[in-house]
Parts: C-alpha cells; sequence; structure tokens
C-alpha cells in the first residue's frame, strides 16, 4: 500500500534589532526583543496552537491510523520556551501520543553543513539532546536546513549515525525519476532519502488560497483524486512543508484549517492509503536505486538550489567572516556568547541578503524585516563585528599573564577537596589536561595528591606530556574554576 | 507632433539641474520624432540646436499696441514684487545678489512693454521683471508658430505658458521640477512664486512632476486635482567618461557632500553624522563641496565638533572639478530635506560611488543601488556610511551594478512616457 508522509517545518530565528556601528563594543545585546516576542506570539496564536489541536484531535480521532512528523529548530524552541511555553506544552501532548516523529536538524537552523564538519555534528547533537529532553523521544530521522542535500551533506550526516534524510525531489536531479519512491546515497547504501513531493506539499502550502489559481478553490475531494492519480506501485507521497503554511502564510479564513481537518479522514475512509513517519517508511520500503547530488539542492524558489542564502558577494562576505570565528569559539565557555554564536548562524540573516529577487523588483517580504538587502548586510556585519571583539577578547590573552611560580592568584579552588570521589574522577576524566596543569600549580599540596590518587594512567601520561605551560591569565583560571564548579 | 517649450536655461549656459533636465528631455523627445521649439529668455548662439529649433525671446518684439497682449499685462500686475527671489541661485552670484535691493515691476513697466528685451536670462535681482517680460514673450511666440501642444518648465515661465495657450486654445502641460515648499522650506514660502505656480497648474490640462514626492507636493500644497498630475521620473544623460588622473593625496577613506549649501539640501546632518563616524573611526575625511547661506554657520559648527582636522570644505566646484571629486570618494552622501528629483547621486553613481540618499528625494523612487534614510536620521546615516566605508562587498557591489542602473536611466524612456501624455492632452 502507497503511504503518506506528512512532515512540517518550524522555525523561528531571532531576529536582530537595528544594530548600529557605535553600538559596537559598547552594546552585546543583539536581539529585537521586541519583534521576536510578537512574531513568535502572533504565529503561535494564528498557527502552532490551533494545528497543534487539530492534529492532536485527529490522533485521537483515528488513532494509528494517522500520524505526522515535525522538525522543530533548536532557535524556535528557545523562544517558545522564552515567550510560549503554552507551544511547548501543546507540542509535548502531541508527543506522548507515540504517533508523532520527532527529526533532527541543526540547532540553529544553520547552514554549516555546507561549511565546517565539526560545528555542524556539534549542533546536530545538541539538537537531538534538546528534543530528547523536551519530548523524551531520540530523533533517528535527519532534515538539514531548508531540505539542504548533497552527497557530501549526505555522507556526514550517515557518519553522524543517521539512516534516514528527508530532501526536495528536484526536478533538475530527478529528472525522469519520481520522488515517490525511496532512494538512497550513493556511497553511504544505508542512508536513505526520502523526496518531496513538491507539486502536491506545495498546491497545500504555497496555492491553496491562490484565487488566480486555475484549481482554486482547493477541496479535499480534488486533492484525494490527485494523490489517487499517484501510480500504484509506487512507494510514498511525501508532503512537506512550513508548518506557519496553516494559519500564518494560509490565513484561517482561507479554509485551510477545515482542509485540514477532513484531509485525513477522506484518505483514511478512502483505504488507498496508509499514513506512516519518515522513520516507519526507512524501516519499511526499500529504496528502488541511488540517487546523486554532485551540487547542493534545497526546496526554495524555483532554482531548487542554495542561491538564496549564498552566492552574492555580500552572502559570502558574511558567511566566510562568521565561519572564521569557527575555531576560536571552541575554547570559549561563556554561555551568552555560545548563545549569541547560534543565534548568528541562523540561514534567514543570509536569506534577508538575498538580491535575486530584488533585481527583478520583486519583493520576498514575508518575514523580512529589512526594506533591502543593502540594510539587512549592514545590520548583520555591524553586530557580527561587535561579536568578532569579544571573540578577540576572550581568546587573545589581553591581560598581563601570570607567573606560575607566583602563586599570588586570588582563585580558590577549594571545592576540590569537598569532591566526593566520584566527582573528582568525573571532573578528571572530562577536563582538559591544559586545565588540569593550572588547576594543579594553584592548589595546595594535599589537594595535588587528592588529583593525583584519581588521576588514572592516560591522563597521568597527557600530564607529563604536556609542554610546560608557561603563563595565563586570571580570567583562564576563572573559567576552569566555573567549570570544576559544574561538577560539584 | 511639434512642441513649443519655454525653458529658462539651456546649455551650455545653465546654472542648475532646470537646464540639465530640459536638455535631457528635449534630445529623449527628438527620438521620439517630436519636433521642439525651444524659447529661452536669452539666446547665446552656441546651444545645441539638433535636439531643438532655440528661439531667442530677446530677439522677439512685443506689439505692446496689442488689445491682448495689454490685457494679459494687467492681469499679470501681481508680479510687481521685490526680487530677493532666488530660485536657483548660482552660487557665484550668491553674495552679490543679497545686497542688491530690486525696484518695484511698476517702475520698470515702460521697459517690460517695450518694443524689445534684453533679458539677462539668469536669476538675478530683475528677475520678476524678465518673468513679465517673458509671459509676454509666450504670448508673441505662441501667434508666430505652429504646435500641437505647449510645454513649459518650471514657475518661471509658467505665465509664457499660460499667455500662448490663451491665445491659441492649445493644450498646455506644465512640468514641476522643483516647487517652492522644496526651494525654501514649509513656514519660508514666497507667496508670490507660489501664486504663480498654483495659477500654471491650474490653468495646464497636465502637470508632470519629477517625481512622487513632488506630486504629493502638488496635490497636498497646491490642491491641484490629482487625475491630471501625472509622475515622469528624470534621468540621466550618458556622457563620455573623462580620462581623468587623479593621485589621492591622502590615505583615509574619502566621504563627499556636493551640492548648494542651504536649508533644502541638509547639509548639516552630513556635519553631525560626520562627527559620529569620527568619534568610531579616525581614518575617514569628510568633504564638503559648494557653496550657500549657510556655509558660515557649517564651519562654526565643524569647529565646535572639533573634528575640523578630518572636515574640508572645498567651495563650490564646477565642471572637471566635479569628476575629480567623485574620483577622489569613496561614498556620496545626499542628505536634501527636500529633493524634487535630485541628479547628483546619479553622476556619482555613474563614477563608480557609492551613495547615500534621503528618502526624501525623488531619486529614491528609482534607486535599488542606493541606501536610502531619513534625512533627519543622523544615525542611520552615519551607520549607511560606516557600511559602505568597511564592508567591502557591499561597496563592491555598488559600484558596479549602480553603474549599471544609472547607465539604464535613460531620458529616451522618460521622453516616451511624456510624449504619450502628449497625446493625450492633444486628443482630449
Amino acid at each position: 500500500m502507497r503511504s503518506i508522509c506528512f512532515y512540517f517545518q518550524v522555525h523561528q530565528p531571532y531576529r536582530i534589532k537595528d544594530y548600529r556601528f557605535f553600538n559596537m563594543g559598547n552594546d552585546h545585546y543583539y536581539d529585537d526583543e521586541y519583534l521576536n516576542k510578537s512574531i513568535v506570539e502572533r504565529v503561535a496564536q494564528k498557527s502552532y496552537l490551533p494545528m497543534n489541536n487539530l492534529l492532536l484531535d485527529l490522533i485521537t480521532k483515528h488513532g494509528k491510523d494517522f500520524k505526522v512528523s515535525f522538525s522543530i529548530t533548536g532557535l524556535a524552541l528557545d523562544q517558545f520556551e522564552q515567550y510560549t511555553p503554552e507551544v511547548l506544552e501543546s507540542f509535548k501532548k502531541l508527543a506522548a501520543t507515540g504517533q508523532v516523529e520527532f527529526l533532527a536538524e541543526t540547532y540553529a537552523h544553520s547552514l554549516v553543513s555546507l561549511k565546517d564538519d565539526g560545528e555542524f555534528k556539534r549542533q546536530v547533537e545538541m539538537h537531538k539532546s534538546k528534543i530528547k529532553e523536551l519530548f523524551g523521544v531520540e530523533p533517528v530521522t535527519f532534515r538539514n536546513t531548508e531540505l539542504i542535500y548533497s552527497d557530501d551533506v549526505g555522507s556526514k550526516v550517515a557518519e553522524l549515525g543517521f539512516d534516514t534524510m528527508l530532501t526536495e525531489g528536484a526536478k533538475h536531479v530527478l529528472g525522469w525519476k519520481s520522488p515517490n519512491y525511496l532512494y538512497n546515497h550513493p556511497e553511504h547504501k544505508n542512508l536513505k532519502l526520502l523526496l518531496k513531493n513538491f507539486r502536491l506539499s506545495d498546491d497545500v502550502a504555497f496555492r491553496f488560497s491562490s484565487q488566480s489559481w486555475s484549481e482554486w478553490p482547493l477541496t479535499t475531494d480534488k486533492y484525494l483524486q490527485w494523490l489517487k492519480q499517484v501510480e500504484k506501485d509506487e512507494q510514498v507521497v511525501n508532503l512537506f512543508m512550513d508548518y506557519e503554511t496553516f494559519g500564518e502564510h494560509q490565513w484561517a479564513e482561507s479554509g485551510i484549517f477545515e482542509f485540514m481537518r477532513i484531509l485525513p479522514t477522506k484518505i483514511i475512509e478512502d483505504g488507498e492509503f496508509e499514513f506512516k513517519t519518515p522513520a516507519e517508511i526507512a524501516k519499511e520500503a526499500k529504496p528502488v536505486s541511488e540517487l546523486h547530488v554532485p551540487y547542493p539542492i534545497s526546496w526554495a524558489d524555483e532554482e531548487r538550489d542554495v542561491t538564496a542564502w549564498l552566492g552574492n558577494e555580500m552572502q559570502d562576505e558574511a558567511f566566510d567572516k562568521l565561519y572564521a570565528l569557527t575555531e576560536k569559539m571552541k575554547g570559549i565557555n561563556d554561555e551568552k556568547m555560545q548563545a549569541d554564536w547560534l543565534k548568528l548562524q541562523a540561514s534567514d540573516h543570509f536569506y534577508y541578503m538575498c538580491t535575486k529577487w530584488f533585481a527583478d523588483g520583486d519583493v520576498h517580504e514575508y518575514f523580512n524585516p529589512y526594506p533591502s538587502p543593502y540594510e539587512a548586510f549592514i545590520n548583520y556585519m555591524n553586530v557580527l563585528s561587535d561579536f568578532q571583539i569579544r571573540v578577540n577578547d576572550m581568546t587573545e590573552n589581553t591581560e598581563t599573564p601570570v607567573q606560575f611560580e607566583e602563586g599570588k592568584l586570588n582563585i580558590d579552588f577549594s571545592e576540590l577537596q569537598k569532591m566526593t570521589a566520584a566527582q573528582m574522577k568525573k571532573l578528571i576524566a572530562q577536563i582538559d589536561v591544559e586545565d588540569l596543569a593550572k588547576v594543579k600549580a594553584n592548589v595546595s599540596t594535599e589537594v595535588n595528591e587528592k588529583i593525583e590518587k584519581y588521576l588514572g594512567k592516560r591522563k597521568e601520561k597527557a600530564l607529563a606530556d604536556l609542554e610546560e605551560v608557561k603563563s595565563f591569565s586570571k580570567e583562564q583560571l576563572d573559567k576552569t574554576k566555573k567549570l570544576i564548579q559544574r561538577f560539584l | 507632433m511639434k512642441v513649443l517649450m519655454f525653458g529658462w536655461e539651456f546649455p551650455p549656459h545653465i546654472t542648475g539641474g532646470l537646464g540639465t533636465a530640459s536638455y535631457g528631455l528635449t534630445k529623449g523627445l527628438v527620438k521620439h520624432d517630436v519636433d521642439i521649439i525651444f524659447v529661452v529668455p536669452k539666446a547665446y548662439g552656441d546651444e545645441d540646436q539638433r535636439a531643438a529649433r532655440i528661439v531667442n525671446a530677446s530677439d522677439i518684439p512685443v506689439n505692446y499696441k496689442s488689445k491682448e497682449i495689454q490685457e494679459f499685462y494687467h492681469r499679470m500686475t501681481y508680479l510687481e514684487v521685490g526680487s530677493s527671489i532666488m530660485p536657483y541661485v548660482d552660487p557665484i552670484e550668491f553674495e552679490n545678489l543679497h545686497q542688491e535691493e530690486g525696484k518695484l515691476l511698476k517702475e520698470k513697466e515702460h521697459l517690460v512693454l517695450g518694443e524689445k528685451y534684453d533679458f539677462s536670462g539668469k536669476y538675478g535681482a530683475n528677475l520678476m521683471e524678465e518673468v513679465a517680460r517673458y509671459a509676454l514673450v509666450g504670448a508673441s511666440i505662441a501667434k508666430q508658430f505652429d504646435f500641437d501642444v505647449i510645454h513649459a518648465h518650471d514657475w518661471l515661465t509658467y505665465s509664457a505658458g499660460v499667455a500662448a495657450k490663451e491665445l491659441t486654445g492649445k493644450p498646455l502641460v506644465v512640468h514641476m521640477h522643483a516647487t517652492e515648499y522644496d526651494r525654501s522650506g514649509e513656514g519660508r514660502v514666497n507667496s508670490n512664486v507660489f501664486d504663480l505656480e498654483k495659477m500654471g497648474m491650474d490653468q495646464a490640462d497636465l502637470v508632470i512632476p519629477v517625481s512622487n514626492l513632488t506630486r504629493n507636493t502638488v496635490i497636498s500644497k497646491y490642491g491641484i486635482d490629482p487625475s491630471k498630475v501625472k509622475t515622469v521620473h528624470n534621468a540621466i544623460e550618458p556622457v563620455e567618461q573623462a580620462d581623468l588622473e587623479v593621485k589621492r593625496s591622502v590615505k583615509e577613506k574619502v566621504v563627499t557632500f556636493l551640492g548648494r549649501l542651504t536649508f533644502q539640501k541638509g547639509p548639516e546632518y552630513f556635519v553631525e553624522a560626520a562627527k559620529k563616524i569620527l568619534e568610531k573611526d579616525k581614518n575617514v575625511r569628510f568633504v564638503m563641496a559648494g557653496n550657500g547661506d549657510m556655509m558660515n554657520q557649517l564651519i562654526r559648527r565643524v569647529a565646535e565638533l572639533k573634528i575640523a582636522d578630518r572636515f574640508h570644505f572645498t567651495g563650490f566646484l564646477k565642471g572637471e572639478d566635479v569628476d575629480k571629486m567623485f574620483l577622489l570618494s569613496d561614498v556620496f552622501v545626499m542628505p536634501s530635506v527636500s529633493e524634487p528629483f535630485g541628479l547628483v547621486p546619479l553622476e556619482a553613481m555613474r563614477s563608480n560611488v557609492p551613495v547615500v540618499i534621503s528618502k526624501q528625494s525623488g531619486v529614491a523612487e528609482v534607486l535599488k543601488h542606493a541606501l536610502k534614510v531619513d534625512f533627519w536620521d543622523v544615525d542611520g546615516m552615519a551607520d549607511a556610511i560606516y557600511g559602505l566605508l568597511h564592508y567591502e562587498s557591499l561597496s563592491n557591489m555598488f559600484k558596479v551594478e549602480g553603474k549599471e542602473e544609472v547607465e539604464n536611466l535613460k531620458w529616451e524612456h522618460a521622453a516616451e512616457k511624456i510624449k504619450e501624455l502628449y497625446q493625450e492632452v492633444i486628443s482630449n
């Protein structure tokens, strides 16, 4: 039997306030709090909450016969926690039914898959644990930002242990092939690919309320007939769309909620299709062939490529300057810095700088807070310049170095004395050798003995092998102290 | 199609944007097979006659005994005012004008109604006298030539246009390049000029403002019927780029203002923005090129802000010096308080200089590759300038795409629209 796979994308970026160059170096608060709050609240009221309720009703009504999947970005989840906890609650209710699959993606809805493997991995892991923490399930299916995919991205995803991934059924990649089958990666055969049926998805997501569309108004009967026209031996119709389609892109007045309330019931009664989640499809169906994607594709625009985010000079400069900070960010434990680092990586910032519609006189105004791509670029670069300054301040040793031998540090590592054996072992297992050396140089013989007791052979050797650390700043020591406190 | 066009100046004898625009327009119209009789108060004989047949108003005798002329003259007597009206003041003449007191038109009646009149064709102390005489010439010329439509540029020529219309019954199109509100600002409007502008537009069958900004002024301040006010944006004449070699003498980046130092151009906002930038970045120099009644006040402000070592006044620049100034500039700023169109940013872009322009300019309506800010938003202006100075990809894009954009703003296109509008008024 053919399957229908619903997947909805939920994302909200942190929009940046008007940030002038003279704010640089003084003002490290970048969010347009008012705008973020009001957009999240509005979309929650108009879309997320009513649609979640609708889906919950459908699941209650149809039980195991109705299933959907979601991908919710880390930045969206953070904002729900901040501004609309009721949205989070309602997603938790959906999760509790067991009929909803939550997918993994990059925490920041970033484009990092095209740039840095290490940071990509970090963000995927971060997102996975956030989903686990909130919804109690570990994601097993991956979807990349804007469904961006290429052979290269696929390899990275496979290496992270995923065996299913979603992407666009882009015509220029598929050619004569149908998106309604399961495909697999040419090298990592285990990585199965579900491809968006863009015609049927976009009929709902983009065209539903368009009165100039020859098929308007779209009824559930008509849509069901279209579904049934899919060849009998095909496997799955993947209906992938932004969750804001319901109530925000397509207003409630357009009848979109009624459409979505009735359609699943009609499909179930008709009996030719069953609803499945991506993980179920990947488990049950066999891929029909390999799919080669040498250049990145996405679900955006007619081109279905990445030119909405990257490619013009401004986008490329901003992108390169941002990721030039990756190495340094690894050494920074500051919570606000790490949060800003994620917020700045959201793909949306690069989308605002796109000039390809601008040139046609066509404006992609939706959710774009800037009058032109140039203002978007200047504002982003001002913020990024400030962020750069902060990163450099934290990583360059600007303070007077303190000598080891002097022992005049006012840092108190007395907590170490109070640590239990288990805490001590955990700390030693996780602390950086260099940090450990700093600690050892600044504590009493008594504490030193205690450390050495739990050191273990590997750390002992690492410590011995460590080149002499000549000097370090008070700031670094403070950081180490904070790290230690985490293990108490 | 034949057009009787009344202008005040024609290249090469121009002092402001009016002459440049009139010339560009006539050249564009010729490409669309429109014949033009272009009347100027004073022709020098070296005007470009390829675009239009130039008629020198100074050569046109006025039959003062004619009843029509007498009648017309009597209706114009409200023009009897002092002469401190300076619509497009030539900076060179600026100071002289201030000291000169004009005589009343009545006293000069014998001159205005004389057989012949020697126009200066400038914007001098006897401007009103010349405007009055020009109107009489308009009436006389209308009887001598054959044409389908009358087209008058700015208030100076409106009376001439109206006279020609009254005598021939041919439709009148008036072009609004700048209103009295733009030149003087709210609260300082010269009521005589205002009256003339309103009279011209009321009598006209069609009003063409150079931007929607001006269109709004025409409708809201002058109460003109919106249905006969149709915007046609100005364009720019392509030029052969002179092969200028300019050596940069300073290592700092250069930000330039170029225009009259008057209320309308908003130079004080440029000074304040410069201060903001210099607080953050000393490696920038600001150049203020121009002259005008705010010069002294601006110099004092620059000194007060203690930025005089980075802020330079050049005085009035013209010709090749303007081109050189652009070659030395990294950013051009036009902070105008009210700019009906604004040609200078287009000239800057043509020389590969990225521009920041005020939203209160007509040119902002047509340009994409320009940063636009409200003239009063000094922070926004400073930020836009800073962005262009520091983010290379942005300025690179502006240089390349801005130049292309300007090259596509052709008078030919504007003229095509105007020809269509002519056809409309003729057939009505």
